[in-house]
């Protein structure tokens, strides 16, 4: 038998079914793979007890034959989603000793269907980053390197941890979640697969709150059918929830092959910026070709308020965030300041110790737009603007079912690269945020490779609630682009 | 409406009065968590994660509260908002978990509606509703239970309440201590919130300007912190006159918020720090707008109990005075009582004579709720109805309602068993009459030019039969003896 690690969410079902590996072989696999990773950073916290004892109690439901849609299929799980019992951080320093009470909805829908818990990955810091190098725990290192170079690289953010646990086989498959393209960012960077699916598909309840109204859960895996796989299980409508939808959830998988002859595929004019690295085009263009060669009828459609979404985005992220995380206040929970005999200096300090330099500079963001005054110039403005992006997109999808665009503006970077400069880290999410600002589901896939050898993606853009076209065809790019690459695993001790 | 003048050094100001007014919602769950919500109960022992803000938890609007809001709403004559939103509302304490109280800024649930307060003399005047919304009540912060530390009880964060905000309408402490009296009335007949100020349901902020009689209106302060009928008329005639001297002598008024110190007796502004809050409020993400469907609200328009004016002129049409309504139906308990004893068989007129001149006089003196008075309505039913059939006199009757007050029983078996029955026999009464006039004769050569001495010898005759005399016949016919008209 090869290596365990490298099986596919798919291929590890089916094994397990077939009883040609157990959950517990699998599961230690995994554990043995992740300690040889830690130089990787991909996990804050990791479970292995728990792992196995998860497993083994697959492994009995296996042999009664009551096995469910995951049964003792090995996961890790964003550090964003609360799991009962294991502390759950957000990547900050002012949860660093947070232990939930409480298990949030998707990480429950995923240990019903049989899923174990590897651990807990790294994010930047309440996955406000697109590095993951905002983490109070350590940047994570992406398992990818430059042609002829040792050069670190970030794995991309916020799910850098989880991308890079996908990307290095620390797991099967993960859980992430997407803001601004926290999901599908590090996914391109990675060579990974990440959807974001539609605003209300999966329960939002028991994941720390980023931007209420942008925040999404979603898979990350190796393979299109394993997004398809992982996603089935996560999402559903949940009372807990008032903003998701009670809509059925199809077999994401059972369509995946019906491929995409007849399908018209949007290509977004404003999608061609300025500046970007002519390998980007040059992919996107490749790709278009690739569906029409399948049969797809390829259409030039336009959303011309593109070039407000990133603005749109920094108004309404932070406003909500400032918000959102007005609750760590070292009163109830998480970290407080030592030393403190004023209720002033408690918030000051027990806020100022535990919140990283991103974070805080999104709540002063987020602060002074709505602050009186300013709210109608910049929160009420953006989210006419944000109408507005909805808007094109519902013209678009007159003239197409599929919108295909690049995912990135590049490959990952160095560390530290954007380090000194936000709106360059910013501008990582131009292609991502008009989904989350549209509410729409989106998917990247692993299309080719940088000159420098480094992975670059593709994004599908579907209709509200449409993930089954989407992941349909993604599975068509998937296949075109025949994306084979791994990174050589030049963190395990030689 | 009648306006109370405030007379100042340069002539005479009127005061402008303005209420917001917090009630807490009567329901079994809070606003947007599964917690209890009952009073008293063990520090932070009903409190779910969303209460405490947890990480991750999200509210999830209760629909027991909303159709109470509606109602409310409906209770008052107001516009119910089909769609509104939730708000954040954003400061920090620690009685505030989130650091956002949810709220309704812009787009309350109910919009314009009226009150009628009553006044004294039987007048009735309008008092306009600009609005009212949800919102979540914060928790409560113990500062005396530890001299080194502060506490937080979170059971009562989250918990609904209604805030009710007048327009302007007031012009006197009298009218805005009616107004709170009727609007409390109101939300206790439609049962969406108990009322009790004491345990802290019902609550007034009040806003008071003054000004010269048909002047603009002048700048007001909003007084926090008065949690009581007596001390909201004492925060208004210090805070009125307060500004009327601030004015006089030369000064501005500053629009502040001041806090009433009922030991003192005064209002005195907040420190800066408390009140310079900018509470960047914006739509509630995590919640939809909320939607209302109107047959929904036709439904609990339907449903809708009568409330106390429509009792009111129910009650005059029954032939009660206006004084007497008015009296009965600003308490439910005491409206209830009333028709309870109507349903027992007792008219109209004489049940509320008898309870707001006997039994309800009785139960203030023993410090009693209706609720826990000691005679039953069908009692008191029985003792009305045995004087209307000339069974006991007035003077009987409240032997009689002595008898069941302290001991219990079925009045008309008190009665009975007593003796109690009153003499309609004539002859008996006749003998009475002629024993009076015959020992009197002084008397009733002065009875012929002065007819109203013929009350004297009613009063006579009663005494020596022990009150058992019908003092209709009595007084019939001593008048017939002494040759005066009867007038019926």
């Amino acid at each position: 038998m090869s290596d365990p690690t490298d099986f596919t969410l798919a291929e590890a079902r089916d094994a397990v079914a077939a009883k040609k590996i157990s959950s517990r072989e699998l599961t230690a696999a995994f554990i043995k793979a992740m300690e040889a990773a830690r130089p990787l950073n991909a996990y804050i916290t990791e479970t292995p007890e728990r792992a196995l004892e998860m497993a083994a109690a697959s492994d009995a439901r296996l042999a009664k034959g009551a096995a469910r849609p995951l049964e003792g299929l090995p996961l890790g799980i964003k550090d964003l989603y609360c799991t009962k019992g294991v502390r759950t951080t957000a990547g900050s320093n002012i949860l660093s000793n947070f232990v939930p009470p409480y298990e949030s909805t998707v990480t429950q829908n995923l240990w019903d269907a049989g899923a174990v818990l590897l651990g807990k990955t790294n994010l930047d810091e309440f996955a406000m980053g697109s590095s993951t190098e905002t983490s109070h725990f350590g940047p994570t290192v992406s398992p990818w390197r430059a042609k002829n170079s040792n050069a670190k690289l970030v794995p991309g953010g916020s799910s850098g941890g989880s991308a890079t646990a996908v990307s290095a086989n620390l797991c099967l498959a993960a859980t992430g979640t997407d803001t601004g393209g926290s999901i599908r960012q590090p996914a391109a960077l990675t060579g990974s697969v990440g959807i974001k699916p539609t605003y209300g598909r999966c329960s939002r309840w028991g994941i720390v709150a980023f931007a209420s109204s942008l925040d999404q859960a979603g898979p990350m895996t190796r393979t299109v059918r394993d997004a398809a796989i992982l996603l089935k299980a996560m999402a559903g409508a949940d009372p807990k929830d008032s903003t998701s939808v009670d809509t059925p959830v199809p077999d994401y998988e059972a369509g995946l092959e019906l491929g995409v002859k007849g399908l018209r595929i949007g290509i977004p004019k404003e999608y061609r910026v300025e500046g970007a690295p002519p390998e980007i085009d040059a992919l996107w263009s490749k790709a278009a070709e690739w569906l029409r060669g399948e049969g797809a009828e390829i259409v030039e459609v336009s959303l011309p308020h593109t070039k407000h979404a990133l603005p749109t985005y920094y108004i309404v992220a932070p406003a909500e965030a400032s918000s959102n995380l007005a609750r760590y206040d070292g009163v109830r929970y998480g970290r407080r300041a030592d030393g403190v005999s004023e209720l002033i200096d408690l918030y000051e300090r027990s806020r100022a110790e535990g919140f990283g330099a991103e974070v805080r500079r999104r709540i002063m963001i987020g602060t002074y737009v709505l602050s009186a005054g300013y709210y109608d110039a910049y929160y009420a403005r953006a989210q006419k603007v944000r109408s507005l992006i909805l808007r094109d997109f519902t013209r678009a999808f007159e003239k197409c079912d599929v919108l295909l665009t690049p995912a990135t503006p590049g490959p990952a970077f160095a560390f530290g690269a954007n380090s000194d400069d936000p709106v360059a880290m910013y501008l990582n999410d131009v292609f991502t945020v008009t989904v989350n600002l549209a509410g729409l589901p989106g998917l990247v896939v692993p299309g080719g490779l940088s000159a420098e050898g480094l992975p670059l993606g593709l994004q599908l853009i579907g209709k509200a609630f449409d993930e089954a076209t989407v992941l349909r065809v993604g599975r068509a790019v998937e296949s075109a682009a025949n994306f084979t690459a791994k990174p050589q695993p030049w963190w395990r001790a030689p | 409406m009648s306006a109370k003048l405030i007379q100042g050094s340069t002539g005479a100001w009127e005061i402008v009065v303005g209420l917001e007014v917090h009630c807490q919602v009567l329901s079994k769950a809070k606003l947007f968590s599964g917690a209890a919500t009952e009073f008293g109960a063990e520090p932070n022992s009903q409190v779910s994660y969303v209460d405490a803000a947890m990480p991750g938890m999200l509210p999830v609007i209760n629909r027991t509260c909303v159709e109470q809001a509606v109602r409310t709403g409906l209770g008052l004559k107001a516009k119910v908002n089909l769609t509104s939103v939730f708000d954040r509302k954003n400061y920090f304490y620690p009685d505030l978990p989130a650091g956002y109280q949810i709220s309704q800024y812009k787009n309350p649930i109910v919009g314009e509606g009226e009150v009628f307060i009553d006044l004294a003399g039987g007048e009735s005047a309008r008092v306009g509703i600009e609005r009212l919304h949800m919102e979540q009540d914060a928790g409560k912060s113990l500062h005396d239970q530890d001299p080194d530390h502060s506490y937080v009880d979170l059971n009562r964060a989250g918990v609904c309440l209604m805030e009710i905000v007048s327009r302007p309408d007031m012009r006197s402490s009298e009218e805005a201590a009616a107004f709170l009296k009727k609007l409390r009335a109101i939300v206790r007949y439609l049962g969406t919130c108990d009322g009790n100020m004491d345990e802290g349901s019902m609550r007034a902020d009040v806003n008071v300007s003054v000004r010269k009689p048909g002047a603009p209106l002048g700048t007001r302060c909003e007084i926090k912190n008065v949690n009581s009928m007596r001390f909201i008329a004492q925060a208004i005639e210090f805070e009125a006159r307060r500004q009327v001297d601030v004015l006089e002598s030369g000064g501005s008024i500053k629009q502040e918020t001041r806090l009433f110190d009922a030991k003192a007796g005064e209002t005195r502004p907040m420190r800066s720090k408390e009140e310079a809050h900018d509470y960047r409020y914006f739509p509630d993400p995590d919640l939809l707008p909320l939607v209302l469907e109107q047959a929904w609200v036709d439904a609990i328009a339907a449903s809708l109990p009568e409330l106390p004016d429509e009792k009111r002129a129910r009650f005059i049409k029954m032939g009660l005075s206006a004084y007497d309504a008015t009296v009965l139906v600003a308490e439910k308990e005491a409206a209830d009582y009333f028709e309870a004893m109507l349903a027992a068989g007792a008219e109209g007129k004489a049940a509320a004579n008898w309870l707001n001149n006997e039994y309800f006089g009785r139960l203030n003196k023993a410090g009693l709720a209706i609720a826990d008075g000691p005679v039953s309505a069908n009692a008191n039913s029985a003792i009305v109805q045995m004087v209307s059939e000339g069974v006991i006199s007035g003077k009987t009757a409240k032997d009689v309602l002595d008898v069941v007050w302290s001991e219990g029983g079925d009045p008309r078996a008190v009665v009975e068993s007593r003796g109690l029955t009153q003499v309609t026999d004539t002859g008996a009464i006749e003998q009475a009459v002629d024993a009076v006039i015959a020992a009197n004769p002084d008397k009733v050569a002065a009875a012929k030019s002065k007819p109203t001495l013929a009350g004297w010898f009613v009063g006579q005759v009663m005494k020596a039969t022990g009150g058992k005399a019908n003092p209709a016949s009595v007084n019939a016919m001593v008048k017939a003896r002494l040759g005066l008209p009867d007038e019926g």
